[in-house]
């Protein structure tokens, strides 16, 4: 990949790793409370490369993540083009404002994705969840500095633009 | 665009079957991803069956010689039985299936989503596998296969909500259907009518009507029955007898019929 000097595949193997993070084993009991690491990655690169990240990421990925964990086709698909839309929209704004607010638009863009979940799962299933499922989103606020401190270090580090 | 095309997606995967073929070769070109994912698990069997002690080895080679005859003695009696019972099937011009083919496979350690009860084994249709294909541990019914690629296949259980087994109430013989409430530890039965005879503790076996599940395998026992409500029907509730959460290893099953075609 030398003469691709925008060495956008750092962001393509951070987001396969996402994808694996998503799948790797962990006790049961804590399953429910895994942090969505997609989503995370995914604001990260579209507030850090707005112009090289599009919502066509947040939808091939989506899908990638809907066959990989067995979930409805386009279930994932559409919560993360939502969400890559939001962050582009709001990029400017998210990447001045304070780290405590900045957490709080990430709670709200994980939050899309487990709406969007919660009515898929309500239509095909016709299930309901119990409320240990919104916690999920608040672990991701909870990890949001250190996955943005780290991914902004690779960014730097690996000098991709 | 991509908010379009995704709820086309999932209108298309939720009401036809079409999107199969994306999917299983989605799943064949992310096999890798299953793999790194599994590694550990892998390699720390291996590493506990290499450096497994002498002792240890021999103990359990004992244990399982003991269990071995004890099991070859109840096959003794079990073959008798089977042929007095083909004899008798043949007297009432009846025919019988048994000796149906099994193959073991192994649950990968791959976490899916939480809120759907699957799981990933390591056989797919390089062996046989096939969509529809019951899937049993060695105590009962754990559910059937819903998705195969070559090296893989993936199993719903029989407590996801989409999922629905017809059974059979071993004491009564009475017929019906418990289906997947989402919880892995429950199932309902809600169309028996509230003065029907059941009881708690109630053992459920397939009823082999519908022509997927082989019949006579265990399925569940019944957990709670409920039948002060005004609907006519009384809520029942059942257990699993699978060990869904903690099997590793799973048994597939080729009924005879199904031997010969295949796939």
């Amino acid at each position: 990949m030398a003469q691709d000097q925008s060495r956008i595949w750092v962001v393509w193997l951070s987001l396969l790793a996402a994808l694996l993070l998503t799948i790797v084993p962990i006790p049961s009991a804590i399953e429910i409370y895994r942090p969505q690491w997609l989503a995370l990655f995914l604001i990260y690169w579209t507030i850090a490369l707005p112009e090289r990240i599009s919502v066509g990421h947040g939808f091939l990925f989506g899908l990638l993540l809907d066959v990989l964990t067995g979930t409805t086709m386009g279930e994932n698909a559409l919560s993360l083009s939502l969400i890559t839309f939001v962050a582009y929209q709001a990029h400017k704004r998210l990447r001045i404002s304070p780290y405590f607010q900045q957490a709080l638009s990430v709670l709200a863009l994980l939050f899309i994705q487990k709406i969007v979940s919660f009515l898929v799962m309500g239509i095909t299933l016709g299930m309901t969840t119990a409320t240990s499922y919104w916690i999920s989103p608040f672990i991701g606020t909870l990890l949001w500095p250190s996955i943005f401190f780290t991914l902004r270090k690779t960014r730097r580090r690996m000098r991709v633009r | 665009m991509a908010l379009i095309a995704s709820l086309v997606l999932m209108v298309m995967d939720f009401r036809f079957q079409q999107l199969q073929y994306l999917r299983n070769s989605l799943t064949v070109a992310l096999h890798p991803l299953y793999l790194i994912a599994d590694f550990p698990t892998t390699a720390g069997n291996w590493l506990r069956d290499t450096a497994s002690t002498r002792e240890q080895l021999q103990s359990s080679n004992e244990l399982l010689k003991k269990e071995n005859l004890r099991l070859l003695a109840r096959v003794q009696k079990f073959e008798s039985l089977q042929a007095e019972n083909t004899r008798l099937r043949n007297l009432l011009d009846a025919s019988l299936k048994v000796d149906d083919r099994f193959l073991i496979a192994e649950i990968t350690s791959v976490d899916l989503d939480p809120y759907r009860q699957q799981v990933m084994i390591n056989k797919g249709s390089a062996s046989g596998v096939f969509v529809g294909q019951a899937v049993l541990d060695a105590d009962a019914v754990m559910g059937q296969v819903i998705q195969v690629t070559p090296l893989s296949a993936t199993v719903l259980l029989i407590s996801d909500a989409t999922h629905s087994i017809p059974i059979e109430i071993v004491r009564t013989g009475e017929r019906s259907i418990a289906i997947g409430t989402g919880r892995i530890d429950s199932l309902e039965l809600p169309h028996l009518p509230s003065q029907s005879d059941i009881e708690v503790g109630d053992v459920l076996v397939t009823s082999g009507l519908g022509g997927k599940f082989p019949a006579g395998y265990p399925v569940a026992n019944i957990s709670s029955i409920n039948r002060d409500n005004n609907s006519g029907f009384a809520q029942v509730s059942a257990t699993p007898t699978a060990y869904l959460e903690r099997s590793r290893q799973v048994l597939l099953v080729w009924r005879n019929d199904q031997t010969t075609a295949g796939n």
